[in-house]
């Protein structure tokens, strides 16, 4: 099935096509423009057959299923897929605008590329061990992309962002190793068929506790998420919105996908405790956000304290929460990557990371305040808009379990949700401008020099990922269902087992 | 046989973490390179430790002399050995320019915002 290794191949390609005309930043923008809607399309194909024709698998190397590397696509892939195709677009044609030529000169498409392939790669791998190469993929990626050409600041996220990151790697090496001695096997499928009946399930929930710790530094949950507002803020905007919208996810991916099918044997231990992490990530998120004055911090927090809601599905382990968790993914990728994009263009026009020096926008650009109230308050679950539904789904699910505690704490860190937005929203967009040259202006970079033609290509995808948050609250029935559809396929494993094993079972 | 290495493995270990929690960043990168080598060594021994014939079909036969040691472990090592000297060599590289940008590999001298 060709259609499976395209999402890899595409980004591949363009990665090294880019690096072959290194010397020409116009050849590099266009092929990397042109990759990205290429993966786009493909992501979209692959969306399409899998919702039409089932879970698509295919077997490297012709090696049969348990032996072999499997790549699986089910709908949760496909739409994980998708929204790294769509996150990767919307990124190259912000960086158009917005990346500087140094940064290009030193192989910023390239790298973007590459990134991109490692998550589609973990998006789409049946294998665990083949999961901890794509991991390290994206992940060399995004270390350069983190250090490239920073400042000092840039320079102190970047090791915390490494150190934090390899710790995290080793650990699930070490894990990966003492699975592989339990089931004797890596292959996600057939482990979900050896772990069900093992000698030692004490061991295997051992191994379990070290696939949440690892999964969960990289989706940075409580208490493991304190790397990423030191790290996120510190690169430009175009970098900060593409680690912000999916790098956390492909955490969150990894737990959904081995807590639904190899790590299910305990489940009131397991995923009660995923749960009561889920709650205490959206708290201390929101907390950490509303204790910030640096914009891009606050909003740091607030995809942490955003994690919190996507794991929360996965806590309550239903049917029903787990297509609220999905659909909050949706959702959240694409909010959350605008408003860091925003985040860019406000930094643009006040020269200022701190929100107490800033001001003045909704006066002089209500058209930008606006592009960040929308996916602002959708965030904050916001009625018509695509946040709402999310919420209001978990909190059914919450409902119907009797999980009372966590959705007092979901209502909860909703309300403070909406009021860090509008503490952000009156000191940063509505009040006015401060006096020029006032005590506390911290200017990072001096000459930022931006035209209006650079600000209309900025602005360009921030506008569609904005008109993507409204049209999912709009279309909520349609996406709900495609997210319900993943939901079950991955309530029931049985069909995923079934079409990666094939006959061998 | 098991058991030392389970020693082995706890010792680097322990000194890879012991040096991961002092302050400066060299010692760090050294920690996390002890790390991987014990890491390595326990994917070694908890798949196994087999005295067997190497997966490998002789002339003549159809099928490899049983019992067969498996080759797996030692493929998934060899995939972590490379990654692990590609991610390290990256580090030491950053460390590099980390002490350019910051002029320090002190850790607590790196707190986000100082300025």
């Amino acid at each position: 099935m060709a259609l499976l290794i395209l999402p890899i191949i595409i980004p591949f390609a363009t990665a090294i096509l880019s690096l072959l005309f290194r010397r020409s930043a116009a050849a590099q923008r266009a092929i990397s423009l042109l990759g990205a809607t290429a993966l786009l399309g493909a992501a979209i194909a692959l969306l399409n057959v899998v919702w039409s024709d089932g879970i698509q698998a295919t077997q490297m190397g012709d090696w049969p299923a348990p032996f072999g590397i499997t790549l699986v696509a089910d709908a949760f892939s496909a739409i994980m897929v998708t929204l790294a195709a769509l996150t990767l677009l919307a990124t190259v044609v912000y960086s158009l605008a917005d990346i500087d030529v140094r940064r290009e000169a030193f192989g910023y498409y390239p790298l973007l590329n590459v990134m991109v392939m490692g998550i589609c790669g973990a998006f789409l791998t049946g294998d665990i061990f083949n999961l901890y190469v794509w991991f390290e993929v994206l992940l060399i990626a995004s270390f350069v992309l983190m250090a490239l050409d920073g400042d000092q600041a840039q320079m102190k996220g970047a090791i915390k962002y490494v150190v934090i990151n390899l710790i995290a790697s080793t650990l699930f090496l070490v894990a990966a190793g003492l699975l592989y001695g339990l089931a004797g096997t890596l292959n996600m499928a057939d482990l979900a068929v050896k772990l069900r009946d093992v000698a030692r399930p004490d061991l295997v929930a051992t191994v379990a506790m070290l696939f949440l710790i690892v999964f969960g530094i990289k989706a940075a949950v409580f208490p493991l998420f304190f790397w990423l507002p030191d790290s996120y803020p510190t690169p430009p905007a175009a970098i900060s919105a593409i680690f912000a919208g999916l790098l956390t996810k492909v955490g969150v991916y990894a737990l959904i996908r081995v807590f639904t099918l190899i790590f299910v044997q305990d489940v009131a231990y397991t995923h009660t405790l995923i749960l009561v992490i889920a709650g205490l990530t959206m708290v201390a998120g929101v907390l950490g956000a509303l204790a910030q004055t640096e914009f891009r911090r606050v909003l740091s927090f607030l995809i942490v304290s955003q994690v919190g809601y996507a794991v929360m599905g996965l806590g309550l382990y239903t049917s029903g929460a787990l297509a609220a968790s999905v659909f909050y993914i949706i959702e959240d990728v694409v909010a959350l990557q605008c408003l860091f994009l925003v985040s860019g263009v406000v930094y643009r026009l006040n020269r200022s990371e701190n929100i107490s020096v800033m001001g003045g926008i909704y006066r002089t650009y209500p058209g930008i305040a606006l592009l960040f109230l929308i996916p602002a308050l959708s965030l904050a679950g916001f009625p018509p808009l695509s946040g709402f539904f999310g919420k209001l789904a978990l909190l059914q699910s919450g409902l119907a379990v009797e999980q009372y505690a966590i959705v007092a704490t979901a209502l909860v860190v909703a309300a403070l949700t909406l009021f860090c937005i509008g503490r952000v929203w009156s000191d940063a967009f509505l009040k006015p401008s401060p006096a020029p040259g006032s005590a506390g202006v911290l200017v990072r970079s001096a000459a930022l020099s931006s035209s209006r033609a650079q600000m209309i290509g900025m602005l360009i995808p921030v506008v569609v990922l904005v008109a993507l948050v409204i049209g999912i609250g709009l279309l909520a029935e349609p996406v709900f269902g495609l997210a319900t559809r993943a939901a079950e396929q991955l309530w029931s494993p049985s069909d995923y087992i079934q079409v990666v094993l094939g006959e061998a079972l | 046989m098991e058991t030392i290495l389970a020693f082995v493995v706890g010792g680097l270990f322990a000194a890879g973490l012991y040096m991961m929690m002092r302050r400066s960043i060299v010692k760090l990168i050294i920690g996390l390179a002890l790390l991987s080598h014990g890491v390595n060594l326990l994917i070694f021994t908890a798949a196994n430790l087999t005295r067997a014939n190497p997966p490998i079909v002789p002339d003549g036969a159809k099928q490899p002399l049983p019992p067969v040691a498996d080759p797996l472990p030692q493929a998934l090592i060899l995939t972590a050995i490379v990654i692990s000297f590609a991610v390290l060599s990256f580090a030491l590289v950053l460390l590099h320019r980390v002490y350019q940008a910051v002029g320090t590999d002190d850790i607590d001298r790196l707190k986000p915002v100082d300025e």
